[in-house]
């Protein structure tokens, strides 16, 4: 058994086989993964005898169920009216600029993908943005060099 | 004594059965209120919103078809604020909807077209979505087109691939604006699961899934003074073809049928009902000689049950979820292909006419039969054994093309060498009638005496629940057959991939004792086929199966063995069943896929 | 003539109170009518943005006949400029559970469920430990009651109590046909009792301080307290629990710049009101007191005249088009005719009348939408276009 084959047998273990367990299944294959590949699919609907269309439809409905490969931290920026009012445009100039990827795209050292989302719920505190779990609220342009620099340290 | 519901309707006082919907009641009534994403075969989605009907008193309009009706509801099916707010969601639809009617496929029998010819949608203010989609055509696929510019998004194909087939093969994805039907990664539909049963095809109300068409092939090779044009036809066709006529369903038209083939110009116009005997022949001894080895040697390599193999949607099916049971499978091919094999190797040689000559068409009232037309394998006569497969609606197509004024035409008889049959060749084309035919025959092989079932009808394998089971003791059997006294043949029909999942699963878990099973693919079997009449329904498919019905029964020769062609071919050609040549020729090996 | 209702702030829900246990157990001493009843006069209605009576939503429930039942406490917030719910579950989220065992045991549930939007994962190890005390509690005083938390994966929609149920029994977040209703038939087909995370707090405050407290404060139709999440051009963003029935227009005062242009009500889903309707309008559920009421799960934010309107609707349509489930034609052809219409427009493309079509098929929307998301475009489309007309032409 791979790597990928024994993680979602793990998974499937901890929360069933059931349909109702798909999400927590695929929450957790992209937990580790960062995204669920076309391997990752077939076995999740081959362990959990669920057919693949399935599978694919039930992930591509959830923005945080990456189909796409992504890199090791995922930058969600949030693009609704109040960030929006607030310097999320700058904020994106300032991560483009530095990361040199456009959003919906990955670096190529596979550390950064940018992508853009929606209110993520810190609106008195906006701009705000995630990388992976991690929430980062009033993130001007001058911040958001400090953060990025101190994941560029980390080790893949 | 049911509960009643009172209720008007546009004013009119009504009494309703408790637990139907505003839909069925308004039906019960006369009142026909429009629908898009509503099926009789599926559950209700109450997506499209069409349907949408005002109940006084309530502030938002509810969808007919998802909506039970309640004591005292006050039901408007064509207030002004409905037909506005009806007309606006056929606009929208229409807004991101390929609206090009003349170079599409269901031209004149599509249910968009209906609507807003119904409704006089003249203009399109609102902004045309359709051009600026990347919406894809995937025609990879022997069998079905699947044209993303024309979907409704109704999803009737995803639940027919689900609920009706068991198959999954295509799902909803994405949301908001990028929702689409998909299959699995958005891959070809030739490159998953899809068994090319044409369900979709069937249930789809616009041309998004059509069958991928060769008529113009076929024109071709008509008018090609070289070329020897052959045509078989299916049993479930000449009760289907009718309907595509203007004829009510489940109208009997062999012989026009026959005549207006003649007149499109094929040089010879033969009977798949003869194969489908051949085929009784073959299957009858494989399945007797299987019972022998492993009753009598106990032999482990055999597997028991054996299943039919006739249905090409449910061949592939088996190989891509149950692959380790491939060897449940009858190694006999379909009549359509044993048919082809023959056509250009025995009739060929019967006609003098060179085998690369020869253009060997099937019409038949499915799609997957274009894909199994295509398998690799299917080439033992040393040629394409079957080279252009049309559905019923292609041969309607081409009979309105050539100008044929059907139900003038005189009917007429098949032409010899392969064109007899029996009424156990004629019921292949209805769910458990490979399975009458089959019994009808090895009884009589076995025993000696026929079938004791009045009039040969084998009413315990009629019918049209999704799996049928039926009992046959054997006594006193021939001397050859000794081994098989007293045992009680134990049988299973079932109709619908999602009924095969059921026999499959009771085979996978040890559980189930039968030894002969019958599966065909499609609702009703071939008669609901992906290539027959739209639009289908229970109702019409039970009047397909009695003319399937009273087509045996009319017909003199009722079981496969006293087929006088079929003994002909073996006097002349095959010798043996199950011979070497037979195994040459008619029977086929299978391939294990992937689930996905 | 328009009351005027003095902003009155009140502190019941973050009041840091450590009694828990003891709330928990009174309460369930109680006969389950008894605690009904007690809902049902306190008229609390519900706090996400709906607003359907919480007693009778409760009371229906435990009416329904079978041997399974379901609590879901909805925490997928996710209305633009709302973030009170975050903040109740990481500050005093024992007041969620105890409401929502109080509700099991009223109603005949013996399991409860958290659906925690994906956005809000960081609260998911805090909140773990929190249930794992409470069910120990509840063990102790033979409460049979299990919660657990179960994540969202970033979907706006499943916030519709039905997607929500959806996307819980691993399917997409597709909104169902209602009826049947969710306190007939929810979760796994068994009545449900579907609440939002604020909802639940009201219910605790009621528990420990009874209905009379919770019905003295606010107006009729709108009893009680409101957490309103304030954001935008204000210099007070924040948190607030205010008495509902106050006017927009002392709100305004107490949390404008000073150059407010029009405040949006209820997020994305509710209305714009523009300046001169301020004194017009009043915050709370149905109502005949004051001009116009609004329905809200109490997002307020605040746009000053430097933002442009066109803009602000863009946003929302923007938002809409990529959130609606896709299922129903109306919302999903819609909010993408909606979009590209004022695009439009803007553009000269299409005449300015091209906005009263546009307003139409708004109305055709909100009677047609299968769900709250198509059927609420409406309310920020007419009111934006209605009262800014001009931003959206130049």
């Amino acid at each position: 058994m791979n790597p990928i084959q024994s993680l979602i047998k793990d998974l499937a273990d901890q929360y069933g086989r059931k349909r109702e367990s798909l999400l927590p299944v695929m929450q957790g294959v992209v937990q580790r993964e960062k995204f669920l590949s076309e391997y990752a699919m077939v076995e999740i609907a081959r362990e959990m005898d669920i057919p693949a269309a399935e599978v694919f439809g039930t992930a591509t409905f959830y923005s945080f169920l990456e189909t796409k490969p992504a890199g090791k931290y995922i930058i969600r920026v949030c693009k609704t009216i109040t960030c929006a009012m607030k310097g999320k445009n700058q904020l994106m100039f300032a991560i483009q600029d530095m990361l040199k990827i456009k959003p919906g795209e990955t670096t190529p050292d596979k550390r950064f993908t940018l992508l853009e989302t929606n209110c993520l719920g810190w609106c008195h505190k906006a701009p705000a943005m995630l990388i992976n779990d991690e929430v980062y609220t009033e993130v001007s342009p001058e911040r958001v060099r400090e953060i990025l620099s101190k994941y560029m340290k980390e080790n893949i | 004594m049911d509960k009643k519901v009172n209720m008007t309707i546009n004013g009119f006082p009504v009494e309703i059965k408790k637990g139907k919907t505003i839909l069925e009641a308004a039906e019960d009534e006369g009142i026909k209120i429009p629908t898009l994403c509503y099926h009789k075969d599926l559950c209700v989605a109450g997506n499209c919103r069409v349907c949408v009907v005002e109940v006084v008193g309530q502030k938002r309009l509810s969808a007919a078809c998802a909506t039970p009706c309640e004591d005292g509801m006050e039901i408007l099916t064509n207030s002004l604020k409905v037909r506005n707010s009806r007309k606006h969601i056929i606009e929208l639809i229409l807004a991101e909807h390929n609206s090009d009617c003349t170079k599409c496929y269901r031209n004149g029998n599509c249910e968009l077209q209906e609507l807003a010819s119904e409704y006089k949608i003249m203009t399109q203010d609102f902004i045309e979505l359709a051009p600026l989609k990347n919406y894809t055509i995937d025609m990879y696929s022997p069998s079905i087109i699947k044209d993303d510019s024309k979907c409704i998004r109704c999803q009737r194909c995803v639940r027919t691939c689900a609920e009706l087939q068991g198959v999954n093969a295509l799902t909803v994805a994405y949301k908001g604006d990028h929702m689409k039907i998909s299959t699995f990664f958005e891959k070809a539909m030739n490159d998953v699961v899809c068994t090319n049963c044409g369900q979709c095809v069937n249930h789809c109300p616009t041309g998004a899934l059509v069958e991928k068409t060769y008529i113009e092939e076929v024109w071709g090779a008509i008018s090609d003074p070289t070329k020897h044009v052959v045509v078989q036809t299916a049993p479930a066709v000449r009760v289907g073809l009718g309907e595509e006529m203007g004829m009510k369903p489940g109208e009997r038209v062999t012989g026009k049928m026959v005549t207006a083939l003649r007149r499109l110009g094929f040089d010879s116009v033969l009977d798949t009902d003869f194969t489908a005997d051949l085929t009784i022949v073959e299957e009858g001894t494989e399945l007797l000689t299987r019972l022998k080895k492993a009753l009598v040697e106990k032999d482990k390599s055999i597997k028991i049950p054996m299943i039919t193999s006739c249905s090409p949607g449910w061949i592939k099916y088996i190989e891509h979820l149950y692959p380790d049971h491939l060897d449940n499978l009858s190694t006999c091919k379909s009549p359509q292909q044993m048919f082809g094999a023959l056509a250009k190797t025995y009739y060929a040689k019967a006609r003098n006419i060179e085998p690369e000559d020869i253009v060997s068409v099937s019409i038949m009232p499915c799609t997957a039969k274009k894909y199994e037309a295509h398998r690799p394998e299917m080439h033992d006569s040393g040629y394409r054994d079957v080279d252009y497969v049309l559905t019923t609606r292609e041969l309607a197509i081409m009979v309105k093309q050539a100008g044929l004024d059907f139900d003038k035409l005189a009917p007429a008889k098949f032409d010899r060498l392969m064109g007899d049959s029996t009424g156990a060749g004629v019921i292949f084309g209805v769910t458990g009638g490979v399975m009458e035919a089959a019994l009808r025959t090895a009884y009589e092989l076995v025993t000696g005496r026929e079938v004791p079932f009045e009039n040969l009808n084998i009413k315990p394998v009629r019918g049209m629940e999704g799996v049928r089971k039926a009992t046959i003791k054997i006594e006193n059997p021939l001397e050859e057959w000794a081994f098989l006294d007293g045992v009680e043949l134990k049988c299973a029909v079932a109709h619908g991939l999602v009924n095969a999942k059921k026999i499959m699963d009771a085979i996978k878990a040890g559980e189930a004792d039968f030894h002969f099973v019958e599966i065909m693919a499609c609702p009703g079997g071939c008669l609901g086929g992906g290539g027959q009449p739209i639009p289908t329904n229970p109702e019409i498919r039970q009047k397909r199966a009695e003319a399937i019905y009273a087509e045996d029964a009319n017909l003199t020769i009722r079981k496969s063995h006293e087929n006088p062609e079929v003994q002909k071919l073996y006097k002349d050609f095959l010798i043996n069943p199950l011979g070497e040549l037979s195994h040459q020729l008619l029977h086929t090996k299978y391939t294990k896929r992937e689930r996905f | 003539m328009a009351y005027s209702y003095q902003l009155k702030r009140v502190d019941f829900i973050f009041r840091n109170e450590n009694d828990w246990e003891k709330v928990l157990s009174a309460t369930i001493k109680k006969k389950p009518d008894e605690i009904i009843n007690e809902l049902i006069s306190s008229e609390l209605k519900g706090r996400g943005g709906a607003g359907f009576p919480t007693g009778l939503k409760w009371k229906l429930t435990s009416e329904a006949k079978a041997t399974t039942k379901y609590v879901i406490c909805n925490a997928d917030e996710g209305e633009p400029g709302t973030f009170k719910d975050r903040e109740i579950l990481s500050k005093v989220p024992y007041k969620v559970l105890t409401a929502m065992a109080v509700c099991g045991y009223v109603t005949g549930a013996k399991e409860g469920f958290i659906y925690l939007r994906g956005e809000y994962k960081f609260l998911e190890e805090e909140l773990n430990k929190v249930i794992d005390e409470f069910e120990y509690y509840c063990k102790e005083i033979n409460l049979d009651f299990k919660i657990k938390i179960f994540m969202g994966s970033g979907a706006y929609i499943c916030g519709e109590e039905t997607a929500l149920m959806e996307s819980m029994e691993g399917r997409r977040g597709e909104p169902r046909n209602k009826p049947p209703f969710p306190t007939q038939a929810g979760y796994r087909g068994m009545p449900t009792v579907v609440n939002n995370v604020e909802t639940l707090v009201h219910t605790w405050t009621i528990f420990k301080y009874g209905a009379k407290k919770f019905y003295d404060l606010g107006v009729q139709y709108s009893r009680g307290t409101k957490l309103f999440s304030v954001s935008g051009d204000t210099p007070k963003p924040g948190i607030y629990e205010l008495e509902l029935g106050m006017s927009l227009q002392d709100f305004v005062y107490e949390f404008g710049d000073g150059d407010t242009k029009a405040v949006q009500v209820g997020g994305a889903s509710g209305f714009l009101v523009p300046r001169k309707k301020f004194k017009d309008t009043a915050i709370g559920y149905e109502g005949k007191l004051v001009g116009i009421s609004l329905p809200t799960g109490g997002s307020m934010m605040l746009f000053n005249s430097s933002r442009s309107m066109f803009n602000v609707l863009d946003n929302y349509l923007e938002f809409f088009r990529e959130e609606s489930c896709g299922q129903c034609t109306p919302c999903r052809v819609g909010c993408q005719q909606l979009l590209l219409g004022i695009k439009a427009v803007k553009r000269g493309e299409k005449p300015a009348n091209y906005l009263d079509k546009l307003l139409k098929l708004t109305e055709t929307m909100q009677l047609t939408a299968k769900c709250g998301l198509g059927q609420s475009v409406a309310n920020s489309f007419s009111s934006i276009v209605g009262n800014f007309r001009e931003e959206m032409i130049y």
